[in-house]
This record gives C-alpha cells, sequence and structure tokens, in this order.
C-alpha cells in the first residue's frame, strides 16, 4: 500500500476536510438567512441544537437513528418556522443592532433551556457507522465509515440547496423574495411564507450539522456542542462573502483544513488565532467576500 | 374595470391623495398625469396593496380590492410594472420571465414564445443578466414580465423615464397596440404627458393629491389651462 495516503499531509487534509464541511453547512446556513432576511442568526448554531435534542428525545422510546433523524428535521422545521414567525418577523426593518440583540438573547435562552431539561451532560449519540478508522498496511488512515458518511451527507445537502436554488420555481421565488421582496409580491409571490420557508430550511441544514458533529467529534451533545463549531462557520460566512453560498462552503471546508495544518504543525490554541487573523486579511482585501461579486453589500 | 371612489392616502400627516376619484374602462388606457410629488406613484401602490387608503374604496370590476394583500391583488390579475422598473438584476431575462408567468399558472413556453414576439431583443438575450441590458430593454423586460402573467389590469408606473425619445415611441405605440387587440386595462401613470396623451382614451390630472381634471384624453389635451399649469406643455 502507498505509504503517501498513511502519511502526515494526508492525514492532515482529511482530517481538515472532515471539520471543514461542518463549517461549510454552518456558514451555507447563515448565507440562506442573511441572504432571505439580512439577518445573522447568532442562534444558529443552539436552534438545531435544541431540535437535535428533541429528535434524540425517541431514543427514550426505543426508536433507532433514523426515526430520531427524521423527528429532527420536522424539530428543526417547526422551530425555525416558529422562530421566524414569532421572533424574527418583528424585527425586519428595524435598526441592525436589534436583531443581533435579539438573537444573540434568543442563543443564551436556548442552550439554558436546553441544560435545564437534558442537562449539560455529555449525551452520547448512536452511530449508523463505526468512527473506528480504516487501516492501510498496519498503519491507521484518516477516514472511517462514518467520516464518508460525514462527508456524503454533506454533499447531498449541499446539491439539495444548489439544485433547489437554481433549477426550481421554488428556489426562484426563494431567491426573488430575498432579492427584491416588494417587486416579488407584486408578481404574486408569498414573500411572507418563503422567508419561514429560508428558516425553516436553514434549522434543518443546521441540525444535519449537529447530529454530524456530536457523533463524530466524540464530544457528544450538549447545550453548547454549536458553539465554536458556529464560530468557525461564521468566520468562513465572512471570508466567503454572506451572499455567497458557494463562497461560504468553500471558505468553511479551507478553513477545516487549515485548522487541522495549524493544529498539527503549530498548536491547537492557535487556531482561533490564525483564523481570525485569516478574517481580518481577506476582509482587509475584499470586504465584501472574497466570493461575491458585487462590491455591494447589503447592511 | 377599476373604479376609485373617495381615495385619501396619508404618510403621517401628509395626505398623497384626496378623494381621487376615477374610473379606469376595460380595454381603455387612462393616463394619470401630473408633477412630481403630485400622487400618482402612490396612486398605483395603493390599487397593488403596497400603501393602505385611509378611506374610499378600489374596485376590480365588482371585487373591493381594499385590505388585501399585494400577492393576492397579483393574482386577481392585476399586473404592475413599478416605477424604475424592478427587474431582477440578478436574474437572467428568462428567469425574470418566469417569474413573472409562475403565479398566472399560464403555458410557460408559449408565454415566452408570445413575449419574445412582442419584444424580439429579450428573445435574443434571453440567457444574459437584466442587469446588463440597457434602459430600454429592462422596460420592455418589466412589461413582458407583468404580460406574460395575462394580467386584465396593467399599471405602468412612468414608463419612458429615462428613456430615449425612440424607445418611448416604441414603447407607446406597444401599450396601445395591446389595448387594441385585448381587453386589457391600462392605467399608465406618466410625467411626459405629451407621450401619455398621445394614445390615452381618458386622462386624470393629479395636482398635490387632487383630482384637477378628469376627462377624455383629447379633451384634457386641448385645455391651455391645464396644459400650462399642471402638465408644463408650455407652447
Amino acid at each position: 500500500m502507498d505509504p503517501f495516503l498513511t502519511s502526515r499531509i494526508v492525514t492532515d487534509v482529511l482530517g481538515g476536510l472532515t471539520n471543514g464541511v461542518t463549517y461549510g453547512l454552518v456558514a451555507l446556513s447563515l448565507v440562506l438567512i442573511w441572504r432571505s432576511t439580512g439577518i445573522l442568526n447568532f442562534a444558529q448554531g443552539a436552534m438545531p441544537m435544541f431540535a437535535t435534542y428533541v429528535g434524540f428525545a425517541l431514543l427514550s422510546y426505543h426508536f433507532g437513528y433514523w426515526p430520531c433523524v427524521v423527528a429532527c428535521v420536522i424539530a428543526a422545521l417547526l422551530i425555525g418556522g416558529l422562530t421566524e414567525r414569532l421572533l424574527v418577523r418583528r424585527l425586519y426593518g428595524k435598526p441592525e443592532i436589534n436583531p443581533i440583540v435579539v438573537m444573540v438573547g434568543f442563543l443564551i435562552v436556548l442552550e439554558a433551556v436546553a441544560a435545564a431539561i437534558w442537562s449539560s451532560t455529555p449525551r452520547s449519540l448512536p452511530s449508523p457507522f463505526s468512527s473506528i478508522h480504516w487501516q492501510l498496511a498496519g498503519k491507521p488512515f484518516a477516514l472511517s465509515p462514518f467520516i464518508v458518511y460525514e462527508f456524503a451527507t454533506a454533499l447531498v445537502v449541499m446539491a439539495a440547496v444548489a439544485v433547489l436554488f437554481r433549477f426550481t420555481n421554488l428556489g426562484l421565488q426563494l431567491r426573488a423574495s430575498a432579492l427584491a421582496p416588494e417587486v416579488s409580491r407584486l408578481l404574486g409571490v408569498r414573500v411572507g411564507r418563503l422567508l419561514t420557508l429560508g428558516w425553516m430550511l436553514s434549522t434543518v441544514v443546521g441540525v444535519i450539522t449537529t447530529i454530524l458533529v456530536s457523533a463524530n467529534f466524540f464530544s457528544g451533545l450538549t447545550p453548547t456542542v454549536m458553539d465554536g463549531i458556529f464560530a468557525y462557520g461564521f468566520i468562513a460566512a465572512a471570508i466567503g462573502g454572506l451572499e455567497s453560498p458557494v463562497g461560504a462552503i468553500v471558505a468553511g471546508v479551507l478553513l477545516g483544513v487549515v485548522n487541522q495544518f495549524v493544529t498539527d504543525y503549530v498548536n491547537q490554541n492557535a487556531v482561533i488565532i490564525i483564523a481570525l487573523a485569516i478574517l481580518i486579511v481577506s476582509l482587509m482585501i475584499r470586504p465584501s467576500g472574497v466570493f461575491t461579486k458585487s462590491a455591494l453589500r447589503r447592511v | 374595470m377599476i373604479t376609485i371612489e373617495g381615495l385619501t392616502v396619508s404618510f403621517g400627516a401628509v395626505q398623497a391623495l384626496r378623494n381621487v376619484s376615477l374610473v379606469a374602462e376595460t380595454g381603455k388606457i387612462t393616463a394619470v398625469l401630473g408633477a412630481n410629488g403630485a400622487g400618482k406613484t402612490t396612486l398605483l401602490r395603493t390599487i397593488s396593496g403596497l400603501k393602505e387608503p385611509k378611506t374610499g374604496t378600489i374596485r376590480l370590476d365588482d371585487q373591493s380590492l381594499v385590505h388585501k394583500r399585494t400577492e393576492d391583488i397579483a393574482r386577481l390579475g392585476i399586473g404592475h410594472v413599478p416605477e424604475g422598473r424592478g427587474v431582477i438584476g440578478e436574474f437572467t431575462v428568462e428567469e425574470n420571465l418566469r417569474l413573472g408567468a409562475m403565479m398566472a399558472k399560464v403555458n410557460l413556453s408559449r408565454g415566452l414564445d408570445e413575449q419574445y414576439e412582442l419584444f424580439p431583443v429579450l428573445g435574443e438575450r434571453r440567457k444574459q443578466h437584466a442587469a446588463k441590458l440597457s434602459g430600454g430593454e429592462r422596460q420592455m423586460l418589466a412589461m413582458a414580465r407583468a404580460l406574460i402573467a395575462k394580467p386584465s389590469v396593467l399599471l405602468l408606473d412612468e414608463p419612458s423615464l429615462g428613456l430615449a425619445p425612440l424607445v418611448t415611441a416604441q414603447l407607446m405605440h406597444t401599450i396601445q397596440s395591446l389595448c387594441e387587440t385585448s381587453d386589457l386595462t391600462v392605467i399608465l401613470v406618466e410625467q411626459n404627458a405629451t407621450s401619455a396623451l398621445r394614445i390615452a382614451h381618458h386622462a386624470v390630472v393629479l395636482h398635490v393629491g387632487k383630482v384637477v381634471a378628469n376627462d377624455t384624453a383629447s379633451l384634457v389635451a386641448a385645455d391651455e389651462n391645464l396644459r400650462q399649469y399642471y402638465l408644463g406643455l408650455v407652447e
């Protein structure tokens, strides 16, 4: 077997990609909401976390992994929809600081409520695939069945979002509602419903990420499980450009790879510093984001 | 037919429309004329439900439009081409048209063919982003996007704004032809009174929110006082 496949560099790249796809998914979910409502959802990690707890509560009733995943998705649809209808809808058109404060507050409330109901003790989630890394010629390889499942799921989610937005009438209406809500209304598009749908979809992307993260990172599910991932997802979205879904994903994946190399070659503690340094430099060079075509940014 | 009676619309303490009444007859062009700030755009936005009236009624045939949502009014067959055209620059020509056709549940390919026949340049640029079109082409796209839904009423807000005289003449000719070949009711808001009066059957002149003339287009065009004081048409 080629020793290159088990070399340090390949191990770092694959490890980085594994983390990177989750950053990319979080960044994508942030971009979905930003593009449709102009709101930076600081509760984008906490809302799916809550939905994951709700869905995996079915474990107590002897349901398996897949029914729990379906329950998580249903919970995410409900949480995303209700949040938009009951909380976010009152924030449209208000000063920029209002939604930021409200969503940070919502993050704190969700984490506190989740801790009160389910406790802060890490809760291990079942996995449909083994997390034990494959061996190549007796040496550990960077991939495991679960990591392949994680990559495949992330690719399917990204492809589904791309197909939805690019090739379907619903996607066209979602994009139109975000870009020109008044014109869309004049054409008969029910913009209010589509904004709710945008939040629902974004929370579903988030819950899939949370399920993957909670199972793969061996930390288990906790009320704060998504806090760190959200920070890197946020950095990726800002680097890629909050208007660009492709940029968010690419930046997320690249950030994951960089973080892995920094962890391996420098220091674990330097990861966030390097990530923030990349963010600052990229914003100085391309304030609208590396992948945003227009120099104008909606604020 | 659109019937408006006693319409009053306010922006805070400022009354944009004061007791406005008019009838836009089926298959006819009704021009709404007046200077900047006369309330022309507010009138169209109120018909479309973008602005709530304080008092008054708006009816499409026998159906009240007041308190209805904009999207529901659009689905009743009222097409609105807003001031500044409102084409979505990030969308291609065809995506803009697809969006227009979606809610009306018309046959998309037939609708596209009809619009490309009416505005051949749009057919040539169907894959181009709307942001890259010229002003005249954008206006054509905005009109085509409204027309593809087969509306019974078309509200046009300043279609000639920023266009060369030749392009304006072509657009006015297209609007006139549409009315002659169908039962389309058009309410045409224009500052370019000469162009509008040339094709309109009926004309309403607004001045600071009030109707100061409501007559046939030919009589309005012949009224020297209106021409001089309200339409800025000095010989």
